[in-house]
Formats: C-alpha cells, sequence, structure tokens
C-alpha cells in the first residue's frame, strides 16, 4: 500500500517538536482555542487522525491573534516556530517573515521556523494578495516577535533579579551586562511553555505587545542575501505539494465544461461512461457535471467519452475576437468613474501647439498556471478538510462553508505550496468543487482542472480599449493629458465567493448583482496642469457562466493601463523631440501644488538611477533607422504602485524580415523601502519583468463567437527559454527623502515589476523602427505587418 | 495487467491499464511526485523523467511502452549528494513557485549529458520547449552554465585521480 503523507515537512516537524503533541492541542491546553472540547476530542497527530478518518477530528476554530502563544513557541533547545496567516506562491515572503521576526526576537535566522496559511493552526491574516505581506502584515509579526523578545527579558530579569535593562541578549541566549558569567537561554526560561501573554489589536493587522520595534539601523539579519528555506526541498523533490495531497479511500474527479459558453444542460447519457473500469459516480447540478473514478486516468478518460447535450444559448456569448475592440467601444457602459478633473483641460487643449490623440488596446489574458487548478477534500467526520494551495486559505475556508452550509469551524484549509498563486486563481472554483465532490460522493475527492479547463475556464484580467489625448505648447511642454480607459470587467469576480465561483454560477446560484468591476487610471506622478481622467466598464453579452470571467490577475489591471499610458507619454516625448527620460524628469520635477513631494521625489531617484545603470544617452526617439536586417533601440517605462516606484528600460531587436522582437536586455530600478532579503526580491523582479514581457509579446486568450479557443500552449503561446534576455541588470533604490530614518517601511515587491514592462518594449520598438505598437501581444506577425505598413 | 517498472534503481510492478500515461503511475502508484501534471499534451516539459538518456513528457507516454530505466527527479541525488545540476539550483536560487523545476532540472540535465559546453544558443534552444509561468528563464539559464562549470571541474578532479 502507497504511503500516505499530508502535510508539508516543516509542519510534520513543527509538529512534532511542539513537545510531541499537536499544535492545536497545544493551543487548545492554552485555552486559546474558544470552543470547548472533550478529551475524546483530543487526537495526538490531528493531521494523521483525519487523514485516516478517525472519529472526533476537528473542530477546527480560528487561532485567537490576541494571544502571543497563537504566533511563536520557544523550544526547549531555544529554536522557535512562527506562525503566520500568509502563503508564499515562491516569492519568499516565509523567509522574510522569519528574516524580520527573528531580528526583533533576537534569534539566529537558523534556529527558527516558519508555518504559513493553515487554517486551523495559524493566524488568519488573510493569506496571500496585494503584495501586502510585507507591506501590511509583517508589521504585526515583527511587533510580535518584539514582545516575545521583551516577555522573555522580564522572565530573565526575575531569575537573576536585575532589571531588564541591565540585561543583554544576543541570538537567543540572555546575559547580566556587568556579569556576563550569570546566562540563560530562551529555552531554559520557556522552552515547551506557553506564553500566556495577551496582545492588543482592533484587528490582527494592528495586533501588538507593550514592546517597540528596533530601529531599521539595528536589525541585522534582515538586509542579508539569504537563501530562501523552501528551495532545497523543490530542487531534491522533497516537497509535498498541494497537488499531491493523499488520503486512503481518495478518488479522482474531472470535470465535464460546457463546449459552448452559456449552454444549458439538457441530458446526461450515463451508460455513455457506465461500464469503464473505476466508474463511481456523474455528479451534476444545473450546468456542473463532473465524473468521478477510481483511479486518476480513469476520471479522465470518463470525461472524455461522457455524453452530455447541451442547448446553445439563443444569443452568441461573445464578440469574437476580432471584433473585441469595436465592440468594447460601440458598448454602453455599465459603469463609469466620475470624472477625476485637474484645471481646465477643454481651455488647455483649445490652446496647446499640439495635440495628439492615440488609441491603445489590450486583450484577455490569464493566469494560465503551469498546473492547472486543483483540490483535494476529505469529508470524513461530517467536517471538510481541503488540501489545497489556494493564496487565501482562510477565505477558502469561509466560502466552503457558506456553499455548504457548513459550520464554519467543521472546515478548514491545509494550506501547501502550488503552481503561480498570483491573483484570484481557479484554485478558488478548484477547492469548492472538491468540497462538493467530496460530499456528494462521501469519500475524499481529488479534483484537477485539465490545460483545455485552466487556459479556457480560469479568470482573466479584463480587456482593454484606451484613448489618450495629449496638449503640448511651443516649447515642448505637457500642458493637457486626457485618459480614457474603458474595461470588459463587468461583473469581476472575488475570491472564494459562494455565489460567484465557477461551480456556484454554473449550478444557477446568483449574488443579488454582478459586482460592478473597475477599470482604473494610470500610477504616475507627472504634474500636468490640466487633467482629465475617466474609466468605463462594460460587459460581454453572456455575463454568468462565462469562461471570459474577469478576476484578480497579478497587479489587476496594472500591465493594461501602463501600456497606454506610459507608451503615449513616449508620443509626447517623440512629438516634443525630447529625449524620453529627460522629458520624463522634466514631468516629474515641475512644480505642483499638490503634496505629493513624498512619490515623487522616489520616482525622480528611481528614473536617475534605472538611466544610469543602464548608460542612458540622451536622444529623442527614433533613433535614425538602420539599414541591417536586425534593427535595435531602448525605451524606458515608469510607475509605481502603491508606496512602490519602477523603472525598467528595455533594450530591442527587431528582425524587419520576420516582425520578430527579442528584448535582449532589461533594466530595472525598484524602490520598495527597506529590503529584506535583496536576493529574494532581484529574483522576484527577474521572473516578474519576464511575466510582463510575456504578457507584452505572447499571451492574448482568444476566442470566437461561442467559446474560448486559447485553450492550450499552441492556441495560447506563453515565453520560452528562446525569449529571455542577455542581461537583466537590477538596481535597489531607497529614495526616500529620509533615507535613513529608522522607521524606513517595507512596502510590496510581488507585482509592481510587470507594470511597466509592455510600455518599456513598445517604447524601445518604436526607438528602433520608428513604428508605434499600440496593440497587445507583439507577435511577429503583427509586428510585421506595422513595419510593412510603414515601410520599415 | 501487470507493468514492471524500473525507477531510481528500483523494479516496481503495477496493476493497471497499459494504456496508463507513466505520469499517473509514477505520482499515484509509486509516490513519486518530482513530475508534475502540466498539460498532459506533452507541451510543456513539467512531466518529464528521463529514460535511456533522454527527456521523456510522462505525461503522454503509455507506461506499457517504457522500455528503459526511468529517472525522475527523486533520482537525481546519489548517496544524499544533491547533482551538480541541483546544487546550481539552490545557488542560484532559481525557482519560484518551483512547479515546472522538475523539467527544467531534467531537460537541463540531458542537455548537460549530451553536450557539456553548451553555448548560450544551445541552451536556448534545447529548453525552448520547457515552460515555466513563472518566467524563471533567465535564472535557469545561468544555473545551467554553473552546472556545466561544477561538472566540468568534477570530471577534471576525478581524472587527475587516475593513474595512466
Amino acid at each position: 500500500m502507497t504511503t500516505f503523507t499530508t502535510v508539508p515537512r516543516q509542519i510534520e516537524d513543527a509538529l512534532e517538536r511542539c513537545h510531541g503533541a499537536s499544535r492545536r492541542d497545544f493551543l487548545r491546553t492554552s485555552g486559546l482555542l474558544v470552543v470547548s472540547f472533550t478529551a475524546a476530542a483530543l487526537a495526538p497527530f490531528e493531521v494523521e487522525a483525519a487523514a485516516q478518518g478517525a472519529p472526533g477530528a476537528g473542530p477546527y476554530p480560528l487561532v485567537d491573534f490576541r494571544q502571543l502563544d497563537s504566533w511563536i513557541v520557544i523550544h526547549e533547545d531555544s529554536t522557535a516556530t512562527f506562525y503566520v496567516g500568509k502563503t508564499d506562491g515562491g516569492q519568499g515572503t516565509g523567509t522574510a517573515f522569519r528574516q524580520l521576526m527573528c531580528d526583533e526576537l533576537d534569534l539566529a535566522y537558523d534556529k527558527s521556523t516558519l508555518i504559513m496559511g493553515r487554517t486551523d493552526i495559524t493566524v488568519d491574516q488573510g493569506g496571500s494578495g496585494g503584495s501586502d505581506a510585507l507591506q501590511v502584515d509583517a508589521w504585526p509579526a515583527r511587533r510580535v516577535a518584539a514582545e516575545a523578545r521583551r516577555v522573555l527579558l522580564e522572565l530573565a530579569a526575575a531569575r537573576f533579579g536585575v532589571p531588564a535593562g541591565e540585561l543583554s541578549v544576543r541570538e537567543g541566549v540572555i546575559t547580566v551586562s556587568a556579569d556576563p558569567s550569570k546566562r540563560v537561554t530562551y529555552g531554559e526560561l520557556i522552552g515547551g511553555r506557553r506564553f500566556n501573554v495577551a496582545l492588543t489589536g482592533q484587528n490582527i493587522d494592528a495586533t501588538t505587545g507593550v514592546a517597540k520595534l528596533k530601529p531599521v539601523q539595528e536589525l541585522k539579519i534582515t538586509g542579508q542575501r539569504l537563501h530562501r528555506y523552501d528551495i532545497p526541498a523543490k530542487v531534491d523533490g522533497s516537497l509535498k505539494w498541494a497537488s499531491g495531497a493523499k488520503v486512503p479511500g481518495m478518488v479522482h474527479a474531472r470535470n465535464v465544461r460546457p463546449p459552448v459558453a452559456g449552454a444549458t444542460l439538457v441530458s446526461i447519457d450515463e451508460s455513455s461512461v457506465k461500464g469503464l473500469p473505476g466508474f463511481i459516480r456523474v455528479v451534476s447540478r444545473g450546468n456542473y457535471v463532473a465524473v468521478v473514478c477510481e483511479r486518476e486516468e480513469q476520471a479522465i478518460r470518463a470525461a472524455q467519452q461522457l455524453k452530455v447535450q447541451w442547448q446553445k444559448p439563443a444569443t452568441p456569448p461573445f464578440p469574437g475576437s476580432d471584433n473585441l475592440y469595436s465592440y468594447i467601444r460601440n458598448a454602453t457602459p455599465t459603469s463609469s468613474s466620475k470624472p477625476d478633473i485637474v484645471g481646465n483641460p477643454d481651455a488647455a487643449f483649445a490652446g496647446a501647439a499640439t495635440v495628439i490623440e492615440s488609441e491603445y488596446e489590450h486583450p484577455f489574458q490569464g493566469h494560465t498556471a503551469i498546473g492547472p487548478a486543483h483540490a483535494m477534500a476529505d469529508p470524513s467526520n461530517g467536517q471538510m478538510t481541503i488540501w489545497s494551495n489556494d493564496m487565501k486559505s482562510y477565505g477558502l475556508r469561509l466560502g466552503v462553508a457558506k456553499f455548504l452550509d457548513m459550520p464554519v469551524d467543521r472546515v478548514r484549509v491545509i494550506w501547501m505550496e502550488g503552481p503561480q498563486l498570483y491573483g484570484r486563481t481557479a484554485a478558488d472554483d478548484a477547492g469548492f468543487e472538491a468540497a462538493f465532490l467530496a460530499r456528494e460522493i462521501g469519500r475524499p475527492v481529488r479534483v484537477q482542472w485539465m490545460r483545455h479547463e485552466e487556459t479556457a475556464w480560469d479568470t482573466k484580467g479584463p480587456a482593454y480599449a484606451f484613448k489618450l489625448r495629449g496638449g503640448l505648447d511651443a516649447q515642448g511642454n505637457v500642458v493637457a493629458l486626457e485618459y480614457h480607459g474603458r474595461a470588459v470587467d463587468h461583473n469581476h469576480l472575488g475570491y472564494n465567493e459562494p455565489d460567484t465561483v465557477l461551480i456556484a454560477q454554473l449550478m444557477g446560484i446568483r449574488p443579488a448583482a454582478p459586482a460592478t468591476g473597475g477599470a482604473v487610471a494610470p500610477s504616475e506622478m507627472y504634474a500636468v496642469p490640466n487633467r482629465r481622467r475617466v474609466a468605463d466598464v462594460v460587459s460581454l453579452p453572456l455575463v454568468w457562466e462565462s469562461p471570459l470571467r474577469t478576476g484578480n490577475l497579478r497587479d489587476p489591471n496594472g500591465p493594461q493601463v501602463h501600456f497606454a499610458s506610459e507608451s503615449f507619454i513616449d508620443e509626447l516625448a517623440a512629438a516634443a523631440k525630447a529625449d524620453p527620460v529627460a522629458f520624463r524628469l522634466k514631468l516629474l520635477t515641475a512644480e505642483t501644488r499638490d503634496d505629493s513631494a513624498f512619490r515623487r521625489a522616489r520616482s525622480i531617484a528611481a528614473l536617475k538611477a534605472a538611466a544610469e545603470l543602464y548608460g542612458w544617452d540622451p536622444r529623442p526617439s527614433p533613433k535614425p533607422i538602420g539599414t541591417g536586417a536586425l534593427l535595435t533601440g531602448r525605451g524606458v517605462a515608469y510607475c509605481y504602485r502603491n508606496q512602490t516606484i519602477v523603472v525598467e528600460i528595455a533594450e530591442v531587436e527587431v528582425n524587419r524580415e520576420t516582425g520578430h522582437v527579442w528584448v535582449k536586455r532589461l533594466v530595472c530600478a525598484h524602490d520598495c523601502g527597506l529590503v529584506v532579503n535583496p536576493e529574494g526580491l532581484e529574483r522576484v523582479l527577474e521572473g516578474n519583468m519576464l511575466y510582463g514581457l510575456s504578457r507584452a509579446l505572447h499571451e492574448e486568450v482568444r476566442f470566437d463567437t461561442e467559446k474560448v479557443t486559447s485553450v492550450d500552449w499552441t492556441t495560447h503561446p506563453t515565453l520560452t527559454h528562446l525569449d529571455a534576455p542577455a542581461k537583466i541588470d537590477i538596481v535597489l533604490v531607497n529614495g526616500d527623502p529620509d533615507a535613513k530614518r529608522p522607521d524606513l517601511p517595507h512596502y510590496g515587491a510581488g507585482e509592481a515589476a510587470c507594470r511597466p514592462t509592455a510600455a518599456a518594449v513598445a517604447n524601445a520598438i518604436f526607438d528602433a523602427t520608428g513604428v508605434r505598437l499600440r496593440r497587445v501581444p507583439f507577435r511577429d506577425a503583427r509586428v510585421l505587418a506595422a513595419l510593412k505598413a510603414a515601410r520599415v | 495487467m501487470s507493468i514492471t517498472l524500473r525507477v531510481n534503481g528500483n523494479t516496481r510492478t503495477v496493476d493497471v491499464d497499459p494504456s496508463t500515461p507513466l505520469l499517473y503511475i509514477l505520482r499515484n502508484d509509486l509516490g513519486l511526485e518530482g513530475p508534475r501534471f502540466g498539460c498532459g499534451l506533452g507541451q510543456c516539459g513539467a512531466c518529464t523523467v528521463i529514460i535511456n538518456g533522454a527527456a521523456v513528457r510522462s505525461c503522454v507516454t503509455p507506461c506499457s511502452a517504457v522500455k528503459g530505466e526511468i529517472t525522475t527527479l527523486e533520482g537525481l541525488s546519489k548517496d544524499g549528494v544533491l547533482h551538480p545540476i541541483q546544487q546550481a539550483w539552490i545557488d542560484e536560487q532559481v525557482p519560484q513557485c518551483g512547479y515546472c523545476q522538475n523539467g527544467q532540472m531534467l531537460t537541463a540535465k540531458v542537455l548537460l549529458d549530451r553536450n557539456p559546453n553548451p553555448s548560450d544558443a544551445d541552451i536556448r534552444k534545447f529548453m525552448a520547449g520547457t515552460l515555466c509561468r513563472c518566467m524563471t528563464y533567465y535564472r535557469i539559464q545561468a544555473a545551467i552554465r554553473r552546472a556545466a562549470t561544477a561538472m566540468k571541474t568534477a570530471d577534471t578532479a576525478s581524472n587527475e585521480g587516475v593513474v595512466a
């Protein structure tokens, strides 16, 4: 029989280290879990117990974040385990948390371990999202670590009979400053026992003890290029992933999706699969259909073979990719933002020496994770345990409880690592499907989406059409700027909503109204005296049960909006015959009456740093067009995301005979405040810039009037090894006007770097060829057609 | 039917339909989770294993067609020592989510076994069909160059120990 491993190694280790009892037992006996338990309800290793269907496992209430013991356990050997409510999509969040918490606790980094995102044993920090792990959630983590250090000093002070102020602490050892022979370790003080210290804070983000944080200058582990702790197990094959979660009796499910978007199920011919080996059941409700079999390959075959009759919708669900942008422009908005007006743009345009107007277009793009969505759910004991890589494990728990009408403390989510959790992925949908099917079948069920489902049906970043207008005076100054963005984002999905996840939609469940969605305006600090910004949302004909459903995709709206806005700034620079870097610097340093100096100063610092690192020589674009087959050029783009500033410079090689674009060099200047781990950050930026490049060069989810036709890696190309730049250079900037401030914040870094990439590349293509590309992606055929049209 | 496979030095027998793709047997019957499901179409490389010195896509390989020793990611290290490719992946801190890296490392191993001195163009071309959606390509290529150097150094060192 196969052996079953259900939790990551580091969690198993931590559970075992927890005094031979489980983490939840530890919390229970500490009185931190507010529900009452009978002795019989306590299982020594509840993970294995639940996996084996042991009676009495659970319930699984949330952990009380206002108790120090919920965050930190000190073991007898003076090591520590940290419990945080974030998840890590492979961007080093966990490593960064350990660095910060060890610094505040005064413990060596390698004496710590960290558990993330498991709803029954870690505090609810909401999982991941919005690049807020360091920007928001690391603060309570730092404060509780500082509080633990304070309590340990108090304990030592009592032991030695001296005031805490007369003690020194270094790497988990406290000594009496005046007599270093008097020493005690953290483990000797509290190892294996509870702090029993209450914390305060209106919400988890505000959680705090009474200890003060260390000034940045005293942080020693923070700022080091430490290797990520999760990488060795990813490299040697020992990591246990959500995709591999198994329990005895588990069966396999595959979904059967409507072949035409919006189709209605008429009938299922179950005899088409009934005789297949391993067949268990067809489950259907409304338009949701799945097949469950004993083995995985059996479920795949049964799903392919199942005969289902569908009724097409009366009207075509989509306009078709080729008509998308005219559809967007002609559609009546479902909602519009209130125009954001500065100065008097109409008068400024009327008085401008030059007025330029351009339209930009950006397609739907998807997560299209390398591993399609999956989850496993175990319904044993009238409870529900879900193994998932969903980045918002706490939300999945709550959503499933509502969806299945179960008490929320009967549901838990064991977060494990998985492919690419960068936003509202289909991991949400798969988690609900697994839980639903597990309850229907009465056995643990693993759901795995197939490639065509992932590419066609995962949530999409909205398509956009833009109109931009700019006015220059006779000296080439920008006197007016107008932005009009229009996004196909009606019914934008939230995370783990029991009335909008795909299975709910297909079952006919609906919220009172579709979400409004949103189109956004660019994030830059240009001082332009007269501006108008308008954003509309439109809807496709099919609102519900649509594969073209929108949700948060890494840096929601960012790549689309800044492709348009930062390309257009380049158009204005070219019209003014100005160097693109100098033109932007002038816009950033122009006089302004607002209070934006802080972000503006940091924007200027990043722009200068990028230009210096690249070796930028000032001149207008385009450069004189070359004569050979390969034309080269460089382009810059800048923007911010929350407080994180990013400037990128792309150097391209355009093949005028094939239209092929190779970005041979990328330069990035990035300011996210205090850098916790420079190497980890650089890797995130490298990957994220290339992610932006993939979206710029290749990615477009295409569809006809009935269905999405992008269903695999042939019909939905992505960046490959062939596209990798020869060189990537990164400079981490601290452009804070008070750069040495002791409370220098740590801002987010997971998303900003994909934001300006498409514009930097488009601007470089313009520099090389004089041709302006205004529609993403820049696939060879489209570039070649544009070059030919311009006779380049 | 009964299928016998040689995997990472062990012989394993499973009773399955002979058309079952190798991937599901490795993962579900033999507990080897190095190979991953990515597309089921042989397009992405996440499921790669090495058979007879070739990088094979286990998601489209029927188990009955397998005629050689199978090496999975779990079989890459020897006697607890990481393969130079694995070490280079750690030294360069390659993975983000890490899901595709099984295919990246095993494909790189086949490349370096065949061509110990690959040019940058050789690396790009050989690796082109192995996809990464966290886009770690730049760092993977750096790690392959690093591993190539390490493997050459190791070869030189072992040759030096040989008495003619």
